[in-house]
């Protein structure tokens, strides 16, 4: 999870022109309380008591994080059962619909140190000793059409994951993780999923993005009256595009899953792919609730 | 669209501003309002920040900080642009649009589009917000009011931050199949208006052809260029996506302070026999779609016509300088007609050489191109470069002809039928794209691109 900002040239210039004015610098890394106060100074004009408070906002996304990694862990320990028992075809079936436990509140993951890596990295993020979790077991189950040498990984990719589950209370969710969070889940299906780069060997990508969309429209659902209060045209353009996304996937639905991402032709990975630009553009405003 | 609100009706650009508690001051609203086309404009362009955080910005770091202070930096401002920063800058309002008969920039950034959306508001208010986007681009200021704010996306993609307006000039145009019926329009298709025919030897490929929209940002920066056709694109997500994009280039003006006629990848002079932009009435008569022509909406536009021309430059480089002249018809080193000496010097097709035969070759690209000289169109065509031909390994450069014309079918096709027949220029070149857009007159000010259309 990328919670730094990039700062472009022309923020640049201006934190220069307006240094020592008090307004720049310090809010992405303050918790939500904080970041209230600093959006009732900057707007002198707003009573601090109309500040919005993302207390229950907050709370109810916590509530679907420690869900989501609940049946997490137990969708996991099914699928590294499988593999454990040589049982090669559940252990295929068993892969992708575990993962989108995970996939829907991954900016949690990512927030939360090596988790993501160990749980999630593909062949080449990370030094090939240290290469485990999902996308190990997924090569040898699909390329080697075994289940054969999975076992420790099994067992630890089952660990971590319990890890994940332990480490999700402690995490400290703020609006602002909340906002970017939900970008960065439709970011990362525009840099890996869209392109089919994620699931090389199973092939099951269409999963992981509709896992994707999903944990971002949870927080777009949380969000919405709030936003909607700040500018509801926003609001329902977000949702509005959010329905044509869902639309663009309908047709590649298989029964409880999605079909194979090789059935896709390139024209309609281009037409995912622009209707998630769509969506993620206004979805990346979401942060005028942030008291702006 | 979001994130790209301005403030209208402030007469002067003004940093809102306002004290917190401790008395600092605190900018809440960074916003350079600019709805000034003149050309005159008090607002705070991209380079004039850059200016700013110079000259005013030390005081302000050092804790000289205040109203006063930043006031007073504000006014220097005005002081500080220079003639050079408003004869950079091309107005985007005027009775036709700029791009056309203004003089070449260096560099081209063409674009087509097609629509995503079937609700014909949605067409409108993305050609509002184009319209309001381009007036500010092409002044040369940053889009939007959020450039400062650390919980948002910034509202300009700031690549052209504290570069000059570089003469970009945007100009905007409809292809056929925006009249296919998805908005009701289709009963203002101007008669004849079509894709263009097949003419022989097209080796069209799709992924060069066609779209519902047609923009082309010119201007003498390619990243400027860029800037705005980047934006564009990013303001259209979710109701027009890019269908496919070129760029291109000529000869600057560092490299050519005279200005001469630029030359092709292939090394020859090419425009020389463009009609003069300074006559009106050779305009209106070769170029501007009069109201008469009908429908009445493209009254002062004119329509474009756009190929991406490949040049086969290995084997054009493997034949001989006579063949090279013969081809083209002029010669190589002046431009001037077989047979002459300057330029500009009059081309005589009539002209036999001592053994009676024609001194330019009738199948030369200027005799055919040329005809007997009563139709004309205003060419304003850039190189390309875009990498090499995978399959072959030769380099993948050419031509992006762009051609304006009062009649796409009694101009362009006219002389492209016969080019494409007997061109002896055909050897080295083949045509891989190709699409045709109705560009709108221009806009006045309160006014957005395509408003007598809707």
């Amino acid at each position: 999870m990328k919670l730094r900002y990039a700062v472009p040239a022309g923020v640049l210039v201006s934190s220069i022109l307006f240094a020592g004015c008090g307004q720049t610098g310090t809010a992405t890394q303050q918790p939500a309380a904080t970041t209230k106060d600093a959006g009732a100074t900057t707007q002198t004009t707003t009573p601090a008591a109309s500040a919005p408070n993302f207390d229950q906002a907050v709370a109810a996304y916590r509530t679907y994080a420690i869900e989501q990694c609940d049946t997490f862990v137990k969708k996991t320990e099914e699928f590294t059962n499988a593999v454990k028992a040589g049982e090669l075809d559940k252990a295929k079936a068993l892969y992708a619909p575990a993962r989108m436990y995970y996939e829907r509140i991954e900016p949690i993951a990512e927030a939360l140190g090596d988790l993501d890596p160990n749980i999630d990295a593909r062949d080449g993020d990370v030094d090939a000793a240290d290469w485990r979790g999902f996308h190990r077991i997924e090569k040898t189950l699909w390329e080697e059409n075994t289940t054969k040498g999975m076992d420790e990984f099994s067992d630890r990719l089952l660990s971590d994951a319990k890890l994940l589950r332990a480490k999700v209370e402690t995490v400290n969710i703020d609006a602002s993780l909340m906002v970017t969070g939900a970008v960065e889940l439709l970011n990362e299906v525009s840099t890996s999923k869209v392109t089919g780069e994620e699931e090389r060997y199973s092939h099951t990508d269409l999963y992981d993005f509709a896992a994707n969309v999903e944990g971002a429209q949870k927080i777009y659902d949380i969000l919405k009256t709030d936003l909607n209060q700040k500018d509801a045209a926003l609001e329902k353009q977000i949702g509005e595009r959010f329905t044509a996304l869902q639309q663009e996937l309908a047709p590649f639905k298989d029964g409880e899953g999605y079909v194979s991402y090789t059935k896709l032709k390139p024209e309609e990975v281009k037409k995912l792919s622009q209707n998630l630009d769509a969506l993620a553009e206004p979805l990346s405003q979401m942060g005028k609730l942030l008291g702006v | 669209m979001k994130g790209f609100k301005r403030q209208k009706g402030q007469e002067k650009p003004q940093y809102a501003e306002s004290h917190n508690e401790q008395g600092d001051l605190v900018k809440k609203d960074a916003t350079l309002v600019k709805d000034d086309p003149s050309g005159k404009s008090k607002s705070v362009s991209r380079r004039d920040l850059l200016k700013l955080a110079g000259v005013g910005g030390l005081g302000l770091l050092l804790g000289g900080g205040g109203v006063g202070a930043v006031l007073s930096a504000g006014q220097r401002l005005e002081s500080m642009m220079t003639d050079a920063d408003t004869k950079d800058v091309i107005s985007f309002y005027g009775k036709h649009q700029a791009g056309i008969v203004t003089p070449a920039q260096d560099f081209i950034y063409f674009a087509a589009f097609d629509l995503t959306t079937s609700d014909k508001e949605q067409v409108r208010s993305l050609f509002k917000a184009w319209t309001e986007a381009s007036t500010t681009m092409t002044s040369g200021v940053l889009l939007g009011n959020d450039n400062e704010n650390l919980n948002l996306p910034p509202s300009d993609t700031g690549e052209a931050a504290g570069l000059s307006p570089s003469r970009t000039t945007i100009t905007f145009g409809v292809g056929p199949s925006f009249f296919d019926g998805r908005y009701g329009l289709a009963g203002l298709k101007p008669a004849g208006f079509r894709e263009l025919p097949r003419f022989q030897g097209d080796a069209l490929e799709e992924q060069w052809c066609g779209g519902d929209i047609g923009v082309q940002v010119c201007a003498n920066d390619l990243q400027v260029a860029f800037h705005a056709l980047r934006n564009l694109a990013r303001i259209a997500r979710g109701t027009a996506v890019l269908r496919w994009t070129q760029e291109g280039f000529q000869r600057t003006a560092q490299a050519d302070p005279a200005g001469s006629t630029p030359r092709n990848l292939l090394g020859f002079k090419d425009g020389t026999g463009n009609p003069d932009t300074s006559k009106a009435d050779e305009m209106n008569r070769l170029v501007w779609t009069q109201t008469s022509d009908g429908p009445a909406w493209m009254g002062d536009g004119s329509y474009m016509a756009v190929r991406r021309v490949r040049m086969r430059v290995e084997v054009w480089d493997r034949s001989t300088l006579g063949d090279q002249e013969d081809t083209f018809g002029r010669h190589r080193s002046s431009g001037a007609p077989l047979g002459k000496v300057k330029e500009f010097d009059k081309l005589d097709l009539a002209a036999k050489n001592p053994e009676g035969k024609p001194v330019t070759p009738p199948t030369s690209h200027v005799a055919l191109a040329h005809g007997n000289g009563s139709i004309n169109i205003l060419r304003r065509s850039y190189s390309y470069s875009s990498g090499l031909d995978k399959q072959t390994g030769q380099l993948d450069a050419g031509l992006l002809f762009i051609s304006y014309q009062r009649d796409l079918f009694k101009q362009f096709v006219h002389i492209q039928e016969k080019l494409a027949r007997n061109d002896k220029l055909n050897e080295y070149i083949v045509h891989k794209g190709s699409a045709v857009f109705a560009c709108f007159p221009g806009v006045s000010q309160g006014g957005y691109i395509g408003d007598t259309l809707f």
